[in-house]
């Protein structure tokens, strides 16, 4: 069950192919090794940093293939602009960030160390001008004395004004990295769900370990693996399980972990999120190891895993130790230096220093005399050392000195030599071209910490390890503070077995492998003291003296060391420098490190790109798209659409000739009140209300009465919230003793439905009612105009009596069509015209808008859009979205006296507070512009005649407008102040952000028709 | 020690040994005139607009764990006066003049950079709404420009105006708009308040409240011993529900969890604040470089100060509709604060029915712009038992009234606001 | 964060939309009753309006609107996020089924 292949870990594309074919010769790498590696030699890649143009194989990463190369200046520094190398071969990495690729794909930050070599690959260094090498902002140093911790908290403030004109451009344009690309990103992301029994995050020894015993117990099993290649510290260390060599047995136990069926490997795969109820989330790097992503096939995928338990063997990151110069080139942590020799076959430097103060990084020793290069120097603070190291020192013959580095020389070209100091203080230099160090290991206690646990101080390691994991989840291995092989093995066997046991597998996990357990004795050393510029976060140039500077300071809690000196906020979270920048500070104030704690662990893990998050849900994809049953009819009408929540609505059908929007919405405005035309009201909610207790029901959620609503009747309703404020309209018909049919406005079809459903199910569960939502699966029409009875009359069925007798106003029920389907139909009125809606299946909403077309063509029938029925209901004064903004009263709207003193109803006792019943609220009103040539805007506001605009004359604002065809000019409605009062009051409306200042007249809202008779015609 | 230019580089001729704290580590006293609860950003500035403009300067400020631990050190340091109704468009307008000032009245820069919002809109309604926000902005003497879809494409050429699902119309612009550092924030108020004589005590949990036999609150337990006072103030945000259930009190107010997110730093790209309109959204660019985001509340109450992934999904999804091009820029970082949602999305500053007792709470997510006005209304409360004019609807009995102030119009469900 | 809504099984808290805590109880008052408008109006406010806001186990309300739109009540812990239960509402469409015995 997957895709990871051992046999063949290197994806060759046709590019190295022909590479191989055409038999380029790396004659570039002067660093490269002639032993075997895990890399393929057969497979030369061509790339360029910087514009030149090197190769490398395939198994490199860009990091490995630079320093194959000979490359040591990868990069400047955030403040100081200071030449950077290489310092890890991993996510951790602070300095070596490049940017990829180019044009749209470019890609700041990347860690060199992690970006897997392609043929074709181009890369350039970032935050330097004009180039790497001579960067102009490295003048920075000059004024490092000033540029300490916080320093700009003090200064920068005078005058006032200089700060967003001249200093603050300055500040950003030396701060920030990589260049981020400035067109639309090109590529496409994914994101999927997978579940699983156990996740094992990591797969070095302890998680091979745990995969496997919860394979074979009988999990479904998840490994995930940020490298592209599965063995962790083995392919770099190697050493030796069961017997035989670690890279035989990771074969083994990777040819058996992909044999079992319940196991899935997610290589290229890094774990970043640990959440809620055992989601975990993981960004997999589909094709970031390949020029541009396969045709259909995406950039990177995101994976949230649900997983009952998960087994994090995370390993450990090997710490930097602060000392004088120990940013220049060359300087590299010594796991690093055995990476790049053994797996990579790149050798970092030829006169090769240590300094560690811990037995495992002796190792680097013997990797690097079996590489043919030198090991100048051993430099461990520490008086004793083990056997193991004095086996090492016995074998190779280096020269040991009992000391520290105090300081380095070297610059852009990297180191040339280092200086070491006894603890007699007697320093001596020695000629070197690279300093490995270990400062010791440091377990990835991140995951573990995600859900605020607190990490707990190991004195044995001098680290920290996991504390307070999320539910669910176990620590194993180096990311337990267990750093030797043996201890990996069995404790990553252990939890593994451990956690398939608690998900029920029944089978049987098999023994752990054995390794030897190698002694890791360290003796912590955080901090040479010195004179130079000693790093602890080498991206973000925080010192030992920014540290010491800001506990002087009073910033002594780590948060505020975080945020003052910008300690471990860099890229890399601070994973190579947060626990020396706190050791230090501990020193600094008397403390012991557990007492000083750490700062908060924070997702994600490792930073992942924002284009993953969003997956396919961007541009025109961001959201769904809801059509109307009449959209394609409406399409071929040459409609304009217009975005209503998901929908897209017709909002005019535009004529050829027609100069603009108001000349078309105008025609259709008049085509209506003069004749006949209709409108696609689909998207309105529709909820079928059934039951015994519908009535009730009803009378309890709307504020006026339907249980005493007639059968085949309709009426308007008004719902508030429990607030009393008002929530939403519409009409609601009663189809059946038990069945009325309820509306709600396109807006608010979802909250309503789920208010509804709040009464049913939670307030009033003892009521006989269901409700079904009904939205999509009527559609529905509005039919308005004089002509609205003869048009209708050519569709349904003549048995069907239309007339004013038998279809009175507010009238509501099921006819027959001509052939046969039956519809529902309303005698309600928006427009204020003689008018019916007309609901028939969604299947016949197409074929409806066309009869409609036919059955009114001897009567000049018209579409119309929302502008047209906009309009037509300002003229009216019905009040929509615009009134019902969630602050309005019924009474404010005008319609409170709907509101039942009968019977409890939601909102009714709220809405009595005084507040909400004072005699100066702002109630709807119409306006008229004094000159009728005005145009009057929305969000316009009120002020009286002759005051001054302020505060306290503000007194409502315009909230609908439109053109009124009837009345020849520009009508609006507003909320004003005492507005009911004031008819025929001329006012100001004022609109500053248009510049427009002029008189109106309040009126009453009803602006065509007041006495209602047209509709009822 | 006065922080400028010249004291700065005097210090770094002697390696800037001569620096000292930034505000002084006292141990408790047996009481103070007023004692404030909360050592954020409302907290030290009350304490400090206590001293400095009401003559109270026998003050200390009370904090659980390090100041600014809370929502100061978790926000999107986002300022502007762009409200819409009566109560809060004074009272930010209030709070931007303060920030306008801030650097001189500190000395301590706190980086206020106003370098505009711009909240676009996406519909007719949308961009009606914000003529009548913008309006009432004018009308109150504040800055405010509507733009058109043309004219968004001047200020923000970047957008996606070739194929987004909802097409951007223009937006409301306030140019005097902009972000603030907000951890200098903390630590300016926390030094001008220490130089005025106040004491910032850290590390010093309030777990309880001392009462006379009248019911006044005349001190309060903490973990570092019975603090006496004259009048407590409440600034404890998030938690301002547990404090005053310490004194018997129900509050209008529920605890939400909002994430945040920032990204690695990149070069500078955007340059002021964005809104987006058609999805929850809106960004950022810090001075290092981040692009600092985020979008709506999770949705449920919570006190854990972490989110996830859906509205972490949905923030990016809103951030990739409207700027494609960020789809490579990492997110670095994500957080969580817990908002004290009230119930009609604004603030809570008022006596309270306990005697002693002052009450400063329901922020939602908007306090760190409030920081400066709110320390100075809430002083002036605490200093004259009455209401600062800017204040004066901010009470809390208007749920009870109906005199609600609900700018998104949601009524009493705080995880809409 | 993963609801087991007792209809559909678990799923992501995406699907679900929340409302708040299930303590408070909507007061009922006979219309013509005789009770004084201001203790209803307390009680109203009450409900509406005042929350304990609780640091730990809370019942809340959250609606499967993603999903089979039950209402359903939930325990859930405000600090470390973890459901103790999950019920359907007491209206909610299979356990008023349930109750019915269909």
């Amino acid at each position: 069950m997957s895709g990871y292949s051992q046999s063949e870990p290197f994806a060759r594309t046709a590019a190295m192919e022909a590479n191989v074919r055409k038999g380029v010769t790396p004659a570039s790498q002067s660093h490269r090794l002639p032993g075997d590696g895990i890399i393929d030699r057969r497979s030369p890649l061509r790339f360029s940093f910087d514009g030149k143009t090197m190769t490398g194989f395939a198994g490199d990463t860009l990091a490995s293939a630079l320093v194959a190369n000979g490359v040591k200046l990868v990069g400047r520094s955030f403040k100081y602009h200071r030449p950077r190398g290489i310092l890890t071969a991993g996510s951790e990495e602070p300095s070596a960030l490049v940017e990829m690729r180019t044009g749209a794909r470019r890609e700041p930050n990347t860690r060199a160390t992690t970006q897997e070599l392609f043929d074709g690959l181009i890369a350039n260094s970032q935050n330097r001008w004009p180039s790497l090498r001579r960067d102009l902002m490295s003048i920075n140093q000059l004024f490092a004395p000033i540029f300490v911790a916080g320093f700009y908290y003090k200064t920068f403030m005078w005058p006032a004004k200089f700060w967003e004109s001249i200093y603050e451009p300055m500040i950003r344009r030396a701060a920030g990295l990589g260049k981020s690309a400035e067109l639309p990103d090109p590529d496409h992301y994914d994101k999927a769900w997978a579940h699983c029994d156990v996740l094992v995050v990591g797969a070095g020894p302890a998680g091979l370990s745990a995969a496997l015993a919860a394979g074979r117990a009988g999990s479904r099993v998840i490994l995930v693996e940020e490298d592209s290649l599965l063995g962790g510290r083995l392919l770099s260390d190697g050493g030796e399980i069961n017997g035989m060599d670690a890279r035989e047995w990771l074969r083994s136990t990777t040819r058996e972990l992909v044999s079992l069926p319940n196991v899935r490997i997610m290589n290229r795969t890094v774990l970043f999120g640990v959440y809620d109820g055992g989601t975990y989330a993981a960004l997999e790097r589909v094709s970031d190891n390949v020029p541009t992503p396969d045709h259909h096939q995406v950039r990177q995928r995101i994976w949230r895993i649900i997983a009952k338990r998960s087994v994090v063997t995370a390993g450990a990151i090997e710490r930097p130790i602060v000392f004088s110069g120990n940013d220049r080139p060359g300087v590299m942590m010594a796991s690093a230096v055995r990476t790049y020799v053994n797996r990579f076959a790149a050798l970092p430097g030829k006169r090769v220093a240590l300094f560690t103060n811990n037995d495992d990084g002796w190792r680097t020793v013997e990797t690097i005399q079996r590489a043919g290069a030198h090991i100048v120097a051993v430099i461990d603070p520490r008086r004793e050392v083990s056997a193991q190291c004095r086996r090492l020192a016995d074998t190779y013959d280096p020269r040991v000195l009992a000391g520290v580095v105090s300081d380095v020389k070297g610059g852009v070209d990297g180191v040339s030599s280092i200086a070491v100091t006894d603890k007699n203080g007697r320093t001596q230099r020695i000629d070197a071209d690279c300093l490995a160090v270990s400062g010791g290991w440091n377990p990835n206690v991140g995951l573990s910490c995600f859900h605020r646990g607190k990490p707990i101080w190991r004195e044995d390691i001098a680290a920290f390890v996991p504390g307070g994991a999320p539910k669910g989840m176990a620590t194993a291995g180096a990311a337990n503070g267990e750093l030797s092989l043996g201890a990996c093995l069995r404790e990553g066997h252990g939890a593994g077995a451990k956690a398939a046991a608690e998900c029920g597998a029944a089978g049987k996990p098999g023994e752990a492998s054995m390794a030897d357990d190698e002694v890791y004795a360290i003796k912590p050393l955080w901090h040479v003291k010195g004179k130079g510029k000693a790093f602890v976060d080498f991206q973000h140039d925080v010192t030992a003296s920014d540290v010491t500077l800001a506990q002087r300071e009073g910033f002594e809690s780590v948060e505020h060391l975080k945020r003052y000196t910008t300690l471990g906020m860099a890229t890399d979270q601070g994973k190579t420098s947060n626990i020396n920048g706190l050791a230090i500070m501990a020193e600094a104030n008397g403390r012991t490190i557990p007492d000083t704690g750490t700062t908060i662990y924070r997702p994600p893990y490792a930073p992942v790109a924002i284009g993953a998050f969003a997956g396919h849900h961007r541009d025109e994809n961001f959201h769904a798209t809801r059509l109307t049953p009449s959209h394609h009819w409406a399409a071929g009408q040459g409609a304009v659409f217009v975005d209503t929540g998901l929908w897209k609505r017709a909002q005019w059908y535009p004529r050829t000739g027609e100069r603009d929007w108001l000349e078309s919405v105008t025609r259709e405005v008049l085509a209506v009140r003069n004749g006949v035309g209709f409108c696609d009201v689909s998207t309105l909610g529709k909820v079928d209300v059934r039951g015994a207790d519908a009535g009730v029901f009803l009378d309890r959620v709307y504020i006026n009465a339907f249980s005493s609503l007639a059968v085949g009747k309709a009426r308007y309703g008004l719902m508030l919230r429990e607030d009393g404020i008002v929530m939403d309209d519409g009409t609601t018909s009663r189809l059946a003793e038990d069945h009325y049919f309820l509306t709600t406005t396109t807006a608010k079809a979802g909250p309503v439905m789920q208010h509804l459903e709040f009464c049913r199910q939670v307030l009033f569960p003892e009521l006989d009612v269901q409700l079904t939502s009904a939205t999509d699966q009527w559609a529905q029409f509005s039919i308005a105009g004089p002509n609205t009875r003869k048009l209708l009359q050519a569709l349904v069925d003549p048995s069907d009596d239309l007339t004013n007798e038998g279809f009175p106003f507010m009238g509501a029920r099921e006819v027959k069509l001509r052939g046969g389907v039956t519809a529902r139909l309303f005698r309600i009125s928006f427009s204020g015209e003689m008018a019916f809606e007309i609901s028939v299946p969604a299947r016949y909403g197409a074929a409806m808008a066309e009869n409609l077309m036919i059955a009114g063509k001897p009567y000049g029938v018209t579409p119309y859009g929302t502008e047209a029925l906009g309009v037509m209901r300002i003229e009216k004064g019905h009040v929509a979205g615009p009134e019902l903004n969630g602050t309005t009263t019924a009474d404010d709207l005008g319609l409170g006296k709907m509101m039942s003193k009968k019977k409890d109803f939601i909102g009714r006792i709220m809405a009595g507070r005084e507040a909400l019943t004072a005699p100066n609220r702002q109630v709807v009103v119409g306006i008229k512009p004094v000159d009728r040539a005005r145009r009057l805007r929305s969000g316009a506001h009120v002020i009286p005649k002759g005051a001054i605009p302020g505060p306290q004359t503000d007194q409502g604002y315009v909230t609908s407008v439109c053109f009124s065809p009837m009345l020849g000019q520009w009508i609006g409605l507003g909320l004003v102040e005492r507005g009911r009062e004031r008819t025929g009051e001329i006012i100001r409306i004022h609109d500053p952000l248009r510049n427009e200042d002029y008189d109106a007249e309040i009126c009453s809202p009803v602006f065509y028709d007041p006495e209602g008779v047209r509709q009822r015609g | 020690m006065k922080y400028s230019i010249f004291s700065l580089a005097k210090a770094a001729l002697s390696g800037h040994k001569g620096w000292t704290r930034a505000w002084r580590d006292p141990a408790p006293k047996s009481r103070y005139d007023v004692v404030i609860i909360g050592g954020g950003g409302h907290g030290l500035a009350t304490a400090y607009f206590l001293a400095h403009e009401y003559g109270i300067r026998n003050v200390a400020v009370l904090e659980k764990g390090w100041i600014g631990s809370g929502n100061a050190g978790r926000n999107t340091t986002i300022i502007r006066s762009n409200y819409g109704l009566p109560g809060n468009t004074g009272f930010y307008e209030l709070s931007m003049k303060l920030w306008e000032r801030m650097e001189q009245d500190l000395n301590y820069n706190t980086m206020v950079s106003q370098r505009g919002i711009i909240n676009l809109y996406h519909s007719d309604a949308q961009r009606d709404a914000f003529a009548r926000r913008g309006n009432t902005m004018r009308i109150n003497g504040i800055d405010a420009e509507l733009l058109d879809a043309e004219q968004i494409r001047k200020e923000l050429p970047f957008l996606n105006y070739n194929n987004a699902r909802f097409p951007i119309m223009g937006g409301l612009l306030q140019r005097r708009a902009g972000t603030a550092r907000h951890d200098a924030v903390v630590w300016g108020y926390a030094r001008a308040a220490n130089d005025r004589g106040v004491d910032i005590i850290q590390n010093c949990e309030v777990t309880g409240f001392v009462r006379d036999a009248s019911g006044r609150v005349t001190g309060v337990e903490t973990s570092r011993g019975r603090i006496g006072a004259g009048k407590v103030g409440m600034a404890v945000a998030g938690s301002s529900s547990r404090v005053a259930a310490m004194a018997g009190l129900r509050l209008p107010i529920e605890s939400h969890v909002l994430q945040a997110f920032v990204s690695e730093a990149i070069k500078p790209l955007i340059p002021g604040v964005i809104t987006f309109g058609a999805g929850h959204f809106y960004v950022s660019q810090s001075d290092k470089g981040g692009l600092v985001f985020g979008g709506d509340l999770d949705g449920y109450n919570s006190y854990a100060q972490r989110g996830n992934m859906p509205v972490m999904e949905d923030v990016c999804e809103g951030g990739m509709a409207i700027m494609p091009m960020i789809g490579r820029v990492r997110m670095l970082r994500q957080w969580g604060g817990i908002m004290d949602m009230s119930m009609d999305g604004s603030p809570i500053i008022d006596m309270t029915p306990v005697d002693g007792l002052y009450l400063n709470a329901g922020w939602c997510y908007g306090g760190f712009k409030a920081t400066p006005a709110s320390g100075l209304v809430f002083a002036h409360l605490l200093a004259r038992d009455e209401p600062h004019q800017e204040a004066a609807l901010f009470r809390l009995d208007r749920f009870r009234r109906g005199a609600m102030i609900d700018e998104k119009g949601q009524g009493a469900q705080p995880n809409l606001h | 964060m993963r609801i087991a809504c007792p209809f559909c099984g678990e799923r992501e808290n995406g699907e679900f939309t929340y409302l708040g805590d299930a303590t408070p109880r909507r007061p009922s008052f006979a219309v013509d009753g005789g009770e004084g408008p201001e203790r209803v109006e307390d009680a109203f406010y009450d409900y509406v309006y005042l929350r304990d806001n609780v640091a730990g186990v809370m019942r809340e309300y959250w609606y499967h609107g993603g999903g089979c739109r039950s209402w359903l009540v939930a325990e859930r812990n405000t600090v470390t996020h973890e459901f103790i239960s999950v019920t359907a509402a007491p209206g909610a469409g299979a356990a008023l089924a349930a109750r019915a015995g269909e």
